[in-house]
């Protein structure tokens, strides 16, 4: 079991790291932009959006931690 | 031209990350000995190999668009936290990663450990040195895998990993320090942009998005990432005396 634990710890820590807000922004950007795609509207321009959006908030709660 | 990005992202990425397992090496080497050092490197290395072989072929099994979807959201989170952490650096919140601190480090650590013989082999060396490149090396081995296989090209990607691998292994050998006046750090945050571009760019195809201009808005995607970045950096320095203060 402590095994497995450390095999899913390992794997979170690798793709997800020390922010899962900034990976859960990422799944649900990519989840609006398929719905996007979806309903025949040009969905190429929301990723690129929402990625600036999810990386500044995230900058910005690790500089808020940091300067504390 | 993303033939040309397949190569040069897969051969920066993987160079840094070598940088950083050269480093465990030296450590291990000068104080266990090279015999259990080199072992280590050399099981680590059939390790991440096995790795490439059995997964690259498989990923290339899946339908593209599934893949490009898969691959891009597992690069994009993955791409955000180098962006990440490069950009914190960049603007001084975050220490600049200092080779020569963590070859000191583990000099220390190395030389402190108690001394354990298994296989005829020094058994902190030859762990200390298997575990730094496999752990190194994974981030080199999930490059290589995704970038191959979502442009159908693994072995372009491979055979950038392995020029950065001679390049880095020739380097160490001659100079037997750890290579601290690499720029580590911009590279690190040229590997960011690059894996966040690449993301940014599958994702949005594996959804079901269609770039106007195709493979030829990769470069505008690029530049967006650079802009987004310094402009974050630049947006961070001036914050930080207020943040500071705050």
């Amino acid at each position: 079991m402590r095994r497995i634990r450390a095999f899913g710890s390992f794997w979170w820590d690798f793709v997800v790291g020390d922010d899962w807000r900034a990976a859960a922004g990422v799944v649900l950007g990519i989840g609006i932009t398929a719905a996007i795609a979806a309903a025949d509207i040009a969905a190429w321009w929301f990723l690129p959006l929402a990625v600036a959006v999810v990386l500044w908030l995230s900058l910005r709660r690790e500089a808020l931690r940091t300067s504390r | 031209m993303t033939a040309v990005f397949l190569f040069a992202s897969a051969f920066i990425a993987s160079a840094v990350e070598m940088v950083e397992a050269l480093t465990i090496v030296l450590a291990s080497g000068i104080t266990r000995g090279w015999r259990s050092s080199l072992a280590g490197l050399g099981a680590a290395t059939v390790a991440l190999a096995a790795i490439v072989g059995a997964l690259g072929p498989a990923l290339t099994l899946i339908p593209i668009s599934a893949l490009r979807l898969f691959v891009g959201g597992l690069l994009l989170a993955f791409g955000l936290q180098w962006l990440r952490k490069a950009i914190l650096r960049a603007s001084g919140f975050k220490p600049l990663h200092d080779e020569d601190a963590i070859f000191a480090r583990e000099l220390a650590d190395a030389r402190a450990a108690g001394r354990k013989e298994r296989m005829g082999l020094d058994w902190y060396g030859f762990t200390l040195s298997f575990k730094g490149v496999l752990l190194e090396g994974l981030e080199v081995a999930f490059i290589v895998i995704t970038f191959g296989s979502t442009q159908g090209n693994v072995g372009l990607a491979a055979l950038a990993a392995g020029v950065a691998l001679t390049v880095v292994a020739t380097i160490g050998v001659l100079v037997r320090a750890p290579l601290s006046r690499v720029p580590e750090n911009t590279m690190k945050f040229a590997v960011g942009v690059m894996l966040t571009t690449f993301g940014i760019f599958w994702a949005t195809e594996g959804a079901g998005g269609s770039w106007p201009g195709e493979d030829a808005a990769l470069p505008v995607v690029l530049a967006f990432v650079i802009a987004l970045s310094f402009g974050a950096v630049a947006l961070l320095r001036r914050r930080r005396p207020s943040l500071v203060a705050a």
